[in-house]
């Protein structure tokens, strides 16, 4: 007797499908955007997380920063009643080779906000920082055109500032702006130096629109002599950051008299602190993403079980007719399945090879990048989701009595 | 003239009920009949005599609510359903009244459906599907589609499919109920041939020219057979 052979039911699946064009491909369609949007928000959130953790790794694998622990670090200047803000003192007390031998340098950081003018051209820098020349090496930020400014600037409040890439491009274009005289927050300060790009972390945070000058001119004509902002610290190695944050730890209680076991009034921060929050906030994000696609790629399933429910009842005479000139129950089971996996397969494959496509592109200015895990996923789902979706309607088709199926209409 | 070969056919106080109760239907009261093989047999009677339901079970795709069906020496009772489909594929050929082609496939592919199912190569059964096209006059036309074919062409194609398998009987159910006069004769003519080439042929029929081309009249009424009458042409 001898069964039907493979060929055959594939032949028969492939022109099931080919029968009906247009309902075959707008439920391709549904599979296609189910397992592309999967590829892609996936893709988009490893990207951001990527871009996030690049960002934070620029700040220098050594950097430690200490922020008032007023109520929110940077973003709150009122500190609680009895707390003390960040001084230029702690910034000197931390410099202290006898006890911090693991710091190799702190710097100030002040920062002031306004907009910085040149001829008619306007930037509105996110920083207009105040700080020591240590600053620059402590965060890990190399210049690429000028010359630093120096201690003897600090000391005579001379008005100079190095600035970053974004406020070059906005103020200058394509022009030097090494010695040209810019005003900032109603002051003329002349630009002695260009930083190398640090390139953005997300949209959010712009690195390369900064504005840097000698923290003692800032203080004088800009922010006031209130408490420092933050103080960046570099440890002298990415090993000794551990015990470089201890240091701090001792020196700054010492400063700001707190005593073992006291809330303290500033938090020290270090890459790997910041670094692990971040992880696990775009972890968060991209299980999102690929939440949202999952429920897409489960309605394209849901559509590929309507469309065969649909076939099977379409075509429940034809089914008969087999079933009568003695197909078995298994070729018509494999035929409707083969029908379905193909459907979610065409599905599937170009769902794959759209959703890599438009991965090469920036999605909301995020460069995302594709994870192979995510495509192969995305792709043996597709194929379940035709078995499981498919063998339902499939399984209804095959259990078909064959004189019911030939008496439908 | 005692036959060698057991009777396609055999069948003994069958019965068939629909429903239950007050509205149950006796579809069919209890008929025995023997054919042997290589007989012509018309089964007449007027609708809702069971000639069809007589026809569903002798075709395996309906069961009997009592009663006995041997097709050869095979008892039908006793088949699971897989073995059901191999006796549809092997032993009987179908001729409905409504062509029962598959859609959008050509008659070649159509007559090959059959022996597909059993397995047969791609080559051979090309072969044998043109030949059975042939036999029926439609080898010209085995890459039309059925909605490219008239009504008798097409029950031409389904009679070559019907035929394709060489099966044991070939059971046609008013194959001629939906075509024109001209159709209907040749139909009729073509049904008188395969039966003289060797098949036995099973036709339920309420046209009194196609029973006229049988060797044999069994007339159905409400479920009982009331004449059974045999002529030598």
């Amino acid at each position: 007797m001898g069964g039907l052979g493979l060929r055959e039911v594939w032949r028969f699946a492939f022109r099931g499908i080919t029968a009906n064009r247009m309902r075959s491909s707008l439920t391709v369609l549904g599979v296609l955007i189910g397992v592309s949007s999967v590829i892609v928000l996936t893709a988009v959130g490893n990207g951001s997380a990527l871009a996030v953790k690049e960002g934070i790794e620029k700040l220098g694998t050594n950097s430690i920063l200490v922020m008032s622990a007023g109520g929110g670090g940077r973003f709150s200047r009122t500190a609680n009643s009895n707390a003390k803000g960040l001084t230029l003192a702690d910034a000197k007390a931390l410099n202290d080779s006898l006890l911090a031998p693991d710091v190799k340098m702190a710097a100030p950081i002040l920062n002031a906000s306004g907009s910085c003018t040149y001829g008619n051209l306007t930037s509105t820098p996110q920083n207009i920082t105040g700080t020591w020349p240590s600053y620059f090496e402590a965060s890990n930020s190399p210049i690429d055109k000028g010359y630093y400014w120096s201690n003897d600037d600090v000391i005579a409040g001379r008005p100079v500032a190095i600035i970053g890439t974004t406020v070059a491009t906005d103020l200058f274009g394509t022009d030097s702006p090494l010695n040209q005289v810019i005003r900032c927050h109603g002051q003329s300060v002349t630009v002695v130096g260009v930083m190398k790009s640090k390139g953005s972390t997300g949209g959010f945070q712009d690195a390369d629109s900064i504005v840097i000058a000698p923290i003692t001119f800032v203080q004088r004509s800009m922010s006031g002599y209130g408490s420092l902002s933050q103080i960046q610290v570099e440890a002298i190695s990415a090993t000794s950051t551990t015990a470089a944050m201890d240091e701090v730890t001792t020196i700054m209680n010492t400063q700001h008299k707190i005593k073992a076991g006291a809330n303290a009034d500033y938090r020290v921060l270090n890459q790997a602190t910041i670094l692990a929050s971040s992880t696990t906030s775009s972890h968060t994000l991209t299980v999102l993403l690929a939440a949202i696609a999952a429920i897409s790629l489960l309605v394209g399933g849901i559509g590929i079980t309507n469309i065969m429910l649909v076939s099977v009842t379409e075509r429940t005479r034809e089914i008969g007719i087999r079933k009568a000139i003695g197909a078995p129950k298994s070729a018509i089971l494999t035929q409707f399945l083969i029908e379905a996996m193909l459907l979610s397969l065409m599905g599937g494959i170009s769902g794959v090879l759209f959703g890599v496509g438009i991965s090469h592109f920036t999605v909301l200015g995020v460069k995302p990048v594709v994870s192979l895990t995510s495509v192969l996923s995305a792709f043996i789902v597709s194929a379940l989701v035709g078995l499981i979706f498919g063998g339902w309607p499939a399984n209804r088709a095959a259990s078909l009595r064959p004189i019911e199926a030939l008496r439908y209409e | 003239m005692t036959p060698v070969k057991p009777p396609v056919v055999k069948v003994e106080a069958v019965t068939k009920v629909y429903g239950e109760g007050e509205t149950a239907v006796h579809a069919l009261r209890g008929i025995s009949l023997e054919i042997e093989q290589g007989e012509f047999v018309a089964i007449m009677g007027a609708s809702g005599s069971g000639k069809t339901t007589l026809m569903n079970i002798l075709g395996c795709l309906d069961i009997p609510t009592d009663g006995d069906y041997w097709i050869r020496n095979l008892n039908v009772a006793e088949l699971d359903e897989e073995q059901l489909s191999v006796v549809r594929s092997q032993l009987i050929g179908f001729v409905f009244q409504s062509f029962n082609l598959i859609p959008r496939t050509s008659a070649a592919q159509n007559v090959e459906l059959p022996l597909a199912y059993q397995g047969v190569s791609l080559s051979n059964r090309r072969k044998r599907a043109q030949i059975a096209l042939d036999s029926v006059g439609l080898g010209d036309r085995a890459r039309h589609e059925p909605q490219e074919l008239s009504g008798g062409q097409q029950q031409r194609v389904a009679i070559a499919r019907a035929l394709v398998t060489n099966p044991a009987m070939v059971l046609a159910d008013e194959p001629t109920g939906a075509l024109d006069t001209q159709s209907t004769k040749e139909i009729s003519e073509l049904l008188h041939k395969i039966n003289e080439n060797g098949s036995t042929v099973i036709v339920i029929t309420h046209e009194e020219e196609v029973a006229r081309a049988a060797r044999r009249v069994i007339r159905l009424r409400d479920g009982r057979v009331v004449e059974d009458t045999k002529w030598v042409a």
